[in-house]
């Protein structure tokens, strides 16, 4: 289970803070915490703010870089700006994210066979938006599998996530999601990965923690390889170990937990 | 249509260890023996490296071994009668790369060799043969941690391979191979989870997994073999995966456990149906050797030298490139 830690980001009000102030230690504290703890991947995002993002992704990649060698998931809507970090990257970089828009994807799976990186592609469209049901998704997602042999993206590089919603208002949608994580294990040999933005199904309900570590062991159980999610939540971490053990994944030992968090899976 | 030939991409690979220390690394081993760093499954040369082949350690004992087949007897004779004898004998005449010196005489129903004594039986076998040595205690843990720290202690810098550290009693021997530079082995029961947690506990130590070696206790030919030969695939399989803590080489002890069976013992008079029996031991020994070489056995003990050079040969025919 490849952990992507989703700390680094600029909706955060301390990182905002330090992306303005290019005060490296926020930053820097949040990238040693979140390896510490087990993430295989730090996710760095600018957010809505900063005035000159390319820039700001740029700094955000360096300051990253100066104090631990996670790779890194580059956030951003813009590619001209995930570009900017890719150059910098020591590591083979993820992108995040692409939309199944063929404009989209002509822009950035060049551009990941380019750089060596890996890409987190959305089983979604500007004209579908999120599609509610499995089949719908699964459509696009073929789609994207199609595409990553056109341009030669290795499929183990294609992270597909079906998306999330909040279980209050989009109660429906996780039952869907988990669907489609099966199904997509099923179009092609070898497989894309998967992935999701964990903390989605969680979004302004109680008890957060509860629902994102039991949505993790379900999806787990349904395909999924990674996740974008809080990796300082030790319940959290531990549900995924259990949930590797329970699967197979990992052959047991009595410190599985322990082992987890020091192996940075994968 | 071409033909492609599938590979698998392994993340992981089994650790490299050395075992014996030269003059210049602070020991008096006229060489040392790497094992380990397996990238692939056994033998599969055209996916992965299989830097180093498996070698064989002769089994030497410090008292005669009365009770072993006449037939492994009558290969060293007399030499039996003395450790330094029989493992020189094992080296010269016997194609031991190294020798696997169980102090069996620290048992008191064996002998009650006292730890000076021991230690002068390890010095003795040091100062006769140039390969590596691995030290053995008699089984007994009380005994075997009063032995084996005496002997680390005294050899040091040989980098000895110090064994058995178990689940039950690990610390005495660890810190021992720590302070004084040996390697250790770790045996656990035929179970790989207890093999893992192991070398965990082992590692949390402080020592690097660079200086463990793994005993799952192997069963011989027709008396659990499967158990080990399975054992041995999955560990092998999580470790190309990236499971650091199993990636570590394989010992296996051949000899004593094909030697057990009835098969390699009872007499044609016996059992007609089964043919010679010094033939049928050499044999069982060599089967159950040949089989944990394609689970992933990187140091087998063995005893017979005609088992020996058998597995020998299919070693290096399995080391021979394949054209893929």
């Amino acid at each position: 289970m490849e952990i992507i830690g989703e700390r680094i980001n600029g909706m955060f009000k301390d990182i905002r803070e330090a992306i303005t102030n290019q005060d490296k230690k926020p930053v820097q504290d949040w990238a040693i915490k979140q390896t510490e703890n087990g993430a295989t991947w730090l996710d760095v995002c600018v957010g809505p703010t900063a005035g000159d993002p390319a820039a700001a992704m740029r700094w955000l990649v360096n300051t990253v870089q100066e104090v631990v060698d996670t790779p890194l998931s580059l956030d951003s809507t813009n590619y001209d700006v995930i570009e900017e970090g890719l150059k910098l990257c020591k590591r083979p970089a993820l992108i995040n994210s692409c939309h199944a828009d063929r404009y989209k994807i002509e822009r950035v799976f060049p551009m990941a066979v380019k750089y060596n990186a890996k890409v987190i592609a959305l089983a979604m469209s500007e004209e579908s938006g999120i599609p509610k049901t499995a089949d719908a998704r699964v459509a696009l997602a073929m789609e994207l599998v199609a595409a990553a042999d056109e341009f030669g993206l290795p499929l183990q590089d294609l992270y597909l996530d079906p998306l999330i919603l909040p279980v209050n208002v989009a109660q429906d949608h996780a039952i869907e999601a988990m669907e489609t994580l099966r199904q997509v294990k099923m179009l092609s040999d070898p497989p894309p990965k998967t992935t999701v933005g964990l903390s989605n199904v969680s979004q302004r309900c109680n008890n957060r923690k509860l629902l994102n570590r039991t949505m993790i062991a379900m999806l787990m159980a349904s395909g999924l390889d990674s996740a974008i999610a809080d990796a300082n939540d030790d319940d959290l971490m531990e549900t995924a170990a259990a949930a590797r053990i329970i699967m197979n994944k990992e052959i047991y030992c009595d410190s599985f937990v322990e082992l987890y968090k020091t192996n940075h899976y994968k | 249509m071409p033909v492609q030939i599938l590979k698998e991409r392994n993340s992981g690979k089994i650790t490299c260890v050395t075992l014996g220390a030269t003059a210049e690394q602070g020991g008096t081993r006229a060489c040392t023996i790497t094992v380990g760093g397996e990238s692939s499954l056994p033998w599969l040369h055209f996916e992965g490296e299989t830097p180093n082949k498996p070698v064989v350690a002769v089994e030497v004992l410090d008292r005669y071994p009365e009770e072993w087949n006449d037939a492994v007897k009558a290969a060293y004779g007399d030499a039996m009668k003395d450790a330094a004898t029989w493992a020189k004998a094992a080296v010269e005449c016997g194609g031991a790369d190294l020798i696997y010196l169980r102090l069996q005489s620290a048992d008191p129903e064996l002998g009650a060799s006292t730890p000076e004594q021991c230690v002068a039986t390890v010095k003795k076998v040091l100062a006769t043969v140039g390969v590596p040595v691995a030290v053995i205690g008699c089984g007994i843990d009380e005994v075997d941690n009063k032995v084996i720290p005496a002997v680390a202690e005294a050899c040091a810098g040989e980098n000895l391979l110090l064994g058995l550290a178990t689940t039950e009693n690990y610390n005495t021997i660890v810190a021992a191979a720590m302070v004084h530079k040996h390697t250790v082995i770790a045996q656990s029961p035929l179970d790989i989870n207890m093999c893992k947690q192991l070398n965990i506990l082992i590692t949390e130590m402080g020592i690097p997994a660079d200086r463990i070696i793994v005993d799952p206790s192997i069963g011989g030919l027709g008396y659990g073999l499967e158990y080990a030969y399975s054992v041995g695939e999955r560990a092998r399989i999580g470790s190309l995966q990236g499971d650091k803590m199993l990636a570590l080489p394989v010992i296996g002890t051949v000899g004593f456990e094909a030697w057990k069976a009835k098969e390699a013992n009872v007499g044609a008079d016996e059992f007609p149906g089964w043919g010679d029996q010094a033939e049928r031991g050499i044999l069982w020994e060599t089967v159950t050797a040949a089989s944990l070489l394609q689970s992933g056995l990187d140091i087998l003990v063995m005893r017979h030298p005609e088992a020996i050079a058998l597995v020998k040969k299919n070693v290096a025919d399995l080391m021979a490139p394949s054209s893929l």
